[in-house]
């Protein structure tokens, strides 16, 4: 019989105690492996999916913002682009792509975000090296959507389904017209999965997404300091307009289904009679307050990501970008390091303080119990004395009971912290959107074990220095 | 307290001597034999040096340092020496001593002054980590009550007595020493399942398992009935006989001093016996 042996019949012998003892261990450190993966899941999939663009452009406001806006789909939107601003972007030599991002409804069923794109989102790589696949083709049709695979889940879409729109995430403000899906995408662990994009040109076409003619002009003017030039007023149906079918998402909708090869879409006429038929195909919704294309003056962007062809031209271009008034470029990347160190971190080294402190409590609890006892076991420290166990050993026997109950609480609770997320994960999946692994393993966790050692230590070195010092003679006579 | 110094001399040796030699399980009577032979070869005499008695002290004094500040003088003994295999009953006023005594042997007390050999070991030269060591090794003890740990089962009980020598628990030898104090069938009952006079035959099982040189039992049979303190006294002679284990039991009762060869009074080669202490 070893010292843990005597320890563990010990224990056994007070079983109520030393197992409320061991569970308010397995508590604290449940919350602690809770918090660690969270947090391990959270940091994994900020910094994943905020790599794929060197710079995101938006109006001038919380840069923080502006980044949580665009690739997490969290927070609202308050400013747009005028749509002459990423006509630029995109025609500057030194940017490679340049994805406008129209933002501010949600699903009806789910209140998933709705993101209005370019089918050119879904042909470049979303993160380095990764680029999006779905179960059908692209974008084509002003009213066709494209789902992440959580909302397919959640809501059980599946392609050919019809689904609605809210505007602004007003509940009762449903847009009438509905978008059909045309692919699921697959997972990627990022917050696509949660997201519903539709065609930017359907999305401008829904009631309350143009801008007022008269204030778009004002801010046109106050943008560029210039007057609208006329075709831009215009609408494309009646006249022929060489420049309108060069606007962007024309040519994307020619490229639909053929995914991203080139932008040498220089065939206005025929962008322009498909558009005429599909107004056809949705005339009805006009009555009911959709429109059919607006004019380019009244098309906003809430943000465009941009991705530079050298990384030696990112702090020139988003330099740039800041000196204006109107419009700020913010590097993703950056923001989000500052944002999981400063905000995030912050939080997580509160969090892994608050539950250390409850394994600390926890200990505390291990030390009054195994101190309590201490002196009913006068007479058995004494006998196991009087066998001729030295005061080292019955020191040890009171230090291997408070590692037993703070390893074997500690064990429980890695186990049941994993076990909680495990449970928790499908809701903390439906309430946020976020995909949530079970078993990420955070380094910190390893550090739990020195550290239940050390408390263990801690916590039974007063006990156990009772035992050392137990008058064997004196107890004897008891 | 000079009186006392007459008869304490060469009591113990000189009464053991003839007590002895009636006895063939004891038959190495050259070890208990005069001390002065003993002495000699005691400066190397290891474990199980049969030339040198179970116990022997020389000199030994113990005084305890009242709480008011007075000294206690509780042992001084000249000489005391306990056969191989011998078998000696202590009697004496309550409070005189002879649990100091037994704890002065067993090596829990230091004594403050003298020689305690054990097993030819000097025991007051050892550090205290040693001499639990050496406890664990070769001293068996049985106290009055609640000689046993509540936790463990009789047999974890007995093994516990081998647990802190450093040997390996023989479960075995644990098993036969139960069964030979007639607790067979009672191996994995705790001690709260197993009556007062059950539980002191684990503890005798206890205290021999570890095969000790000598074994201290203080009041073993106090807190039993007649009949059982019969069954559990029989227990211990003839088990330490058997095992050729010295015995030094202290008693209260005249029926079992009785029945030992040799009785020996604390008070009589005790020279610290105060006035105190006799009015206890
Ligand atoms: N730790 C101590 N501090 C002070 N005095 C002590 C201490 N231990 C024992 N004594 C005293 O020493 C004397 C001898 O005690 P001891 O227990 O050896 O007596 P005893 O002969 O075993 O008595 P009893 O027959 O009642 O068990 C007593 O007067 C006791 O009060
Ligand atoms: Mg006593």
């Amino acid at each position: 019989m070893n010292v843990f042996h005597i320890a563990y019949k010990s224990l056994k012998q007070r079983a109520l105690a030393s197992s409320l003892t061991g569970l308010s261990v397995a508590l604290g450190i449940a919350l602690m492996v809770t918090v660690l993966v969270l947090h391990a899941t959270m940091t994994r999939m900020f910094s994943q999916s905020a790599s794929g663009y060197d710079l995101i452009v938006g109006p001038k406001g919380s840069k923080l913002q502006l980044v949580l806006n665009t690739i997490y789909r969290v927070s609202q939107p308050i400013e747009n682009l005028p749509y002459r601003y990423y006509q630029q972007l995109r025609r500057d030599p030194r940017v490679e792509v340049a994805i406008p991002f129209a933002l501010g409804d949600v699903t009806q069923q789910g209140g998933f975000p709705i993101v209005g794109t370019t089918p050119e989102y879904f042909t470049v790589e979303y993160v380095p090296g990764r680029r999006f696949r779905g179960n059908g083709p692209n974008l084509s049709r002003p009213f066709d959507a494209i789902i992440g695979s959580l909302v397919a889940r959640r809501n059980g879409w599946n392609k050919g389904d019809q689904i609605s729109l809210v505007h602004g995430g007003v509940a009762d403000d449903v847009h009438d017209q509905k978008f059909t899906v045309v692919s699921v995408l697959e997972p990627t662990g990022t917050p696509n999965d949660k997201t519903v994009f539709v065609h930017i040109e359907g999305f401008w076409r829904l009631a309350g997404h143009e801008k007022p003619l008269d204030e778009a002009i004002e801010r046109y003017r106050q943008f560029f300091g210039e007057d609208p030039r006329p075709e831009e007023l215009g609408l494309a149906t009646a006249t022929g307009r060489p420049e309108r079918g060069e606007s962007a998402e024309q040519r994307a909708e020619h490229d639909g289904h053929g995914a991203g090869h080139g932008d040498d879409g220089e065939q206005g006429e025929q962008g322009e009679q498909r558009e005429q038929r599909e107004q056809g195909e949705h005339g009805e919704h006009g009555e009911h307050g959709e429109h059919g294309p607006i004019p380019d003056i009244q098309k906003e962007v809430t943000a465009v990501l941009v991705r530079v062809r050298s990384m030696t031209l990112v702090p020139q271009i988003e330099a740039e970008i800041n000196e204006g008034v109107q419009a700020q470029a913010v590097n993703p990347i950056r923001e989000i390091r500052w944002l999981l160190e400063n905000i995030v971190g912050n939080v997580r080294t509160l969090s892994v303080v608050l539950t250390a402190l409850i394994v600390i409590v926890s200990g505390i609890s291990i030390l009054v119990s195994i101190y309590n006892s201490m002196s009913e076991r006068r007479r058995e420290i004494a006998i196991m004395r009087a066998l001729g166990a030295s005061r080292r050993t019955v020191f040890g026997i009171i230090l291997a009971e408070s590692t037993l109950l703070c390893f074997g609480g500690g064990l429980a609770g890695v186990v049941l912290g994993h076990g909680m997320v495990f449970a928790a994960a499908p809701i903390i999946e439906a309430r946020s959107g976020y995909l949530v692994d079970p078993f990420a393993f955070d380094w910190v966790e390893l550090i739990l074990l020195p550290a239940l050692l050390l408390l263990a230590t801690l916590v039974g070195f007063l006990p156990g220095v009772t035992a050392y010092r137990t008058d064997v003679a004196k107890a004897l006579a008891e | 307290m000079s009186e006392m110094q007459k008869p304490s001399g060469g009591a113990g040796g000189v009464r053991g001597d003839s007590d002895d030699a009636g006895r063939p399980a004891v038959g190495s009577s050259a070890a208990s034999r005069p001390g002065s032979q003993g002495e000699g070869a005691a400066g190397g005499a290891g474990r199980g040096d049969p030339s040198s008695a179970a116990v022997e002290l020389r000199g030994v004094r113990k005084a305890y340092v009242e709480p008011d500040g007075s000294v206690l003088p509780v042992l001084d003994i000249e000489r005391f020496v306990l056969a191989r295999g011998e078998q000696v009953v202590l009697l004496g006023a309550s409070g005189c001593g002879k649990t100091t005594l037994l704890n002065v042997i067993s090596g829990i007390t230091s004594a403050d002054a003298g020689q305690v050999r054990v097993d030819g070991v000097d025991l007051a030269r050892l550090p205290e980590a040693a001499r639990d060591r050496f406890r664990a090794d070769r001293i068996g003890m049985v106290f009055q009550t609640f000689n046993l740990l509540p936790a463990f089962t009789a047999l974890e009980n007995v093994l516990l007595g081998m647990s802190f020598s450093g040997r390996r628990a023989d479960v075995r030898e644990a098993r036969r020493l139960l069964e030979r104090v007639g607790l067979g069938r009672r191996l994995e009952h705790r001690p709260g399942q197993l009556s007062v006079g059950e539980q002191q035959r684990v503890a005798v099982a206890r205290a021999l398992v570890k095969r000790p040189a000598v074994l201290l039992a203080d009041e073993p049979t106090a807190s039993v009935d007649v009949a059982n303190q019969q069954r559990i006294l029989d227990l211990l002679r003839d088990v330490c006989r058997e095992h050729d284990v010295a015995l030094l039991l202290v008693t209260h009762s005249p029926e079992v001093a009785a029945q030992f060869e040799r009785v020996e009074r604390l008070e009589s080669f005790n020279r610290a016996v105060a006035p105190a202490g006799a009015t206890r």
